[in-house]
């Protein structure tokens, strides 16, 4: 071992040795497929025919994809479940994190972590439990509900709801566990100063707490955006692929999956998957504008 | 190091250089899906017998895994198996590259044995360019199973279900009204049907042998039409096949009907609706259409290494009248060799379907059927199909400007440099 230290640069090496393991699985399972979509995205390729049947294009990929209808359909269902299942997210999580902070004690581990059980159960498992419930004919949500029995899952107008309302379920605790967590280490001072001053309930959460929460929801609805512009889960589990509904449901991250496994177009996903980035990277830039700048400055 | 470690060190290695030459025996990887992967279990104690010095690998993953599995080891050309069974809706997928070896050319000579199968089946495992990349193991010739029991109770007879498409539609009103089963899962499984009706020789089922594109003439309107009326009727459970719905409909006695391929009915018998058992009968398609669902194939990678070895297993798993008929019990896969169809099994009343020679009919149903040409964007133009005829059945879309939507969006596709 010593003398392969030695020839490989002696002591002033190990570091980089001992960092080694971490570049190297990097660069073969992070950095190499990024680039290599890149280049992708710039060639036509069907993938049966081997590496060698990749046909140089330029962008017209991008441009094939910016004018393909579903594509742009597909933009348009993602940013609809990211409002529709994003949004009451984050309105729900913050008040409900106020209010397990502030007056739950001993229920608040069996509350919280009953809100968190859907983030970490399995896509499989949501999927089955999911279906069966909104089944048309034999699920329990058209057995309690009245009037004509509604296809849940096979007529848009009501799937498109039917998956947010899966993701808004699967995700609410995660954000409520954020939120918690910022929630315990404001400063208990800061509301006995408040109280003292005269301020309610409603003043101290408007001025104390939504303030100094301001780094966590910016990190919050960072990370939501970046899920929703994502989906791919919940609808390519829950919508059968097969069934006409599908594309009126499909999320771009599945027609980029459905582009390149279905259609065998590596080309045109790649570059799909870099405009989705572009949208990611400006709306996390946008996102960044309105919570992100104040930032960690508490006195402000 | 201590000793007795270099002692250990040194016998191991002796005796992995004694086993050498028996490990060295030639090892052949199958790729497969279930159900198809226990067809190639239950043969190999045969294929032992026969060639003791080839041993076969059988890799198995599910259906959808298997298919993106092997176009990711298609891709790169690494992973790939020796022998890669594929399902027939992906063939025209994987025969548009050049990764699966021509079995018609030299050394395999495929064509020699092209008389002894189905005839539809041969063309099937036919690129478009002409070369057969993959050999038929088993076809699904199209039949109408459907519940005695409940047609009984509604005064329903074969007849009228088998007539044309307008009856079997008032067929599903009247056994609507009497039992309140519906006679269809799906409406799209008339419109999937009358698609596969009257194509003129030589034309696929979305372009025509110069790769235009046909979703706008006349046999895709009556599809839509016939589809549409069968949804305004009522008469479909509105469940895609596969789904838990659909099998739900079985098993509650809601789903009366299902046209698909006979294989269908293995499934209904071993795991659908075990329990309605003898209440399932098996006739004709509705007015007089020949169709098959689907169908099993083999194929052999062009990087394989042991291209001889893959021929001699795909040959006996295909062309081996025994092997074949071991399949048809042991999954009650239909057999694509004709010489399996001769058996005296063939004859034989099956208890699910309470008795009836099915296979007879089946066999004649199978040698009737056309063979239809595959396309690279078949799968793209079915997605397209679908999603515009689900605007017309639930979004009230003019069938026309569905049509020409289809056409607008599949050419779309197609014009790619």
């Amino acid at each position: 071992m010593k003398t392969l230290l030695r020839q490989l640069g002696g002591r002033a090496a190990a570091p980089y040795l001992f960092v080694a393991p971490f570049f190297l699985l990097f660069a073969a399972f992070g950095l190499f497929p990024l680039l290599f979509s890149i280049v992708l995205s710039l060639h036509q390729w069907d993938a049966s025919a081997g590496l060698g049947a990749m046909q140089w294009v330029g962008l017209q990929n991008y441009w094939y994809a910016l004018t393909d209808p579903w594509f742009r359909s597909s933009l348009g269902h993602t940013f609809w479940y990211g409002l529709a299942a994003g949004l009451p997210q984050h309105l729900l999580a913050l008040p409900l994190a106020y209010y397990i902070h502030r007056r739950l004690k001993r229920s608040r581990n069996f509350v919280v972590g009953s809100y968190f059980l859907p983030y970490i159960t399995s896509s499989v498992a949501i999927a089955l439990i999911f279906s069966t419930l909104l089944s048309k004919d034999f699920g329990f949500i058209n057995l309690i509900l009245p009037g004509a029995p509604r296809d849940w899952l096979g007529d848009a107008d009501y799937a498109m709801p039917a998956i947010a309302f899966v993701v808004f379920w699967r995700y609410l605790g995660w954000n409520l566990v954020l939120y918690l967590s910022a929630l315990q280490v404001i400063d208990e001072s800061l509301y006995e100063a408040a109280t003292l001053d005269g301020a309610g309930p409603w003043q101290q959460f408007r001025h104390i707490t939504l303030p100094l929460l301001r780094p966590m929801i910016y990190f919050a609805v960072t990370m939501t955006i970046i899920g929703s512009l994502q989906l791919f889960d919940e609808p390519f589990i829950l919508v059968d692929s097969e069934s006409g509904v599908a594309p009126a449901v499909m999320t771009t991250a599945m027609f980029m999956y459905r582009m390149a496994f279905s259609y065998g177009d590596f080309g045109t996903a790649s570059a799909i998957s870099w405009l989705l980035f572009l949208v990611i990277a400006a709306l996390s830039w946008g996102n960044h504008r309105l919570f992100g700048q104040a930032g960690g400055e508490h006195g402000r | 190091m201590p000793k007795p470690f270099h002692t250990a060190l040194a016998g191991t290695l002796l005796l992995l250089g004694l086993w050498s030459p028996l490990a060295q025996a030639l090892t052949i990887t199958v790729a497969s899906f279930p159900d198809l992967d226990r067809a190639a279990r239950a043969a190999l104690p045969r294929w032992r017998a026969l060639h003791p010095d080839i041993e076969v690998k059988i890799v198995s993953r599910q259906y959808a895994d298997h298919h993106t599995a092997m176009t990711a080891a298609l891709a790169t050309g690494s992973g790939l198996p020796d022998v890669m069974a594929l399902d027939l809706r992906f063939i025209g997928k994987f025969a548009a590259g050049r990764g699966l070896s021509d079995l018609g050319a030299p050394p395999f000579q495929a064509q020699q044995l092209r008389a002894q199968f189905v005839a539809y089946s041969w063309p099937q495992g036919t690129s478009p360019r002409g070369e057969f990349v993959a050999m038929p193991a088993d076809i699904g010739p199209g039949t109408l199973l459907y519940r005695q029991d409940l047609m009984a109770r509604a005064g329903i007879s074969e007849a009228e279900l088998t007539g044309s498409w307008e009856q079997f539609i008032a067929a599903g009103i009247k056994l609507k009204a009497a039992t309140g089963a519906y006679l269809l899962a799906d409406s799209t499984d008339i419109r999937d049907i009358v698609l596969r009706t009257g194509l003129a020789p030589g034309e696929g089922l979305y372009f025509d042998s110069q790769g235009r594109v046909l979703v706008d003439s006349p046999r895709f309107v009556r599809a839509f039409e016939l589809g549409r009326a069968a949804r305004r009727a009522g008469i479909d459970a509105h469940a895609t096949a596969w789904t838990n719905d659909w099998v739900a409909g079985f098993r509650r006695d809601k789903i009366a009907s299902q046209m698909m391929g006979a294989w269908l009915a293995g499934h209904l018998k071993n795991w659908l609706a075990p329990a309605s058992a003898g209440q399932w009968r098996s006739t004709q398609l509705p007015n007089g259409v020949f169709a098959s669902y689907g169908g099993s194939f083999y194929a052999i990678p062009a990087k394989s290494e042991h291209k001889q070895a893959a021929w001699d297993f795909i040959r006996f798993m295909c062309a081996d009248a025994e092997t074949q008929l071991q399949s048809l019990r042991t999954l009650d896969s239909f057999p694509a060799l004709k010489a399996a169809q001769q058996d005296a099994l063939f004859d034989e009343p099956m208890p699910y379907l309470g008795g009836q020679r099915a296979r007879r009919l089946w066999r004649e149903i199978a040698s009737q059927v056309q063979a239809v040409p595959v396309h690279r964007l078949d799968a793209l133009a079915t997605d397209v199909v679908r999603a515009e005829y689900e605007l017309v059945v639930s979004k009230g879309k003019d069938i026309p400007s569905a049509l020409a939507d289809a056409r607008a969006m599949i050419e779309h596709r197609v014009r790619r440099p």
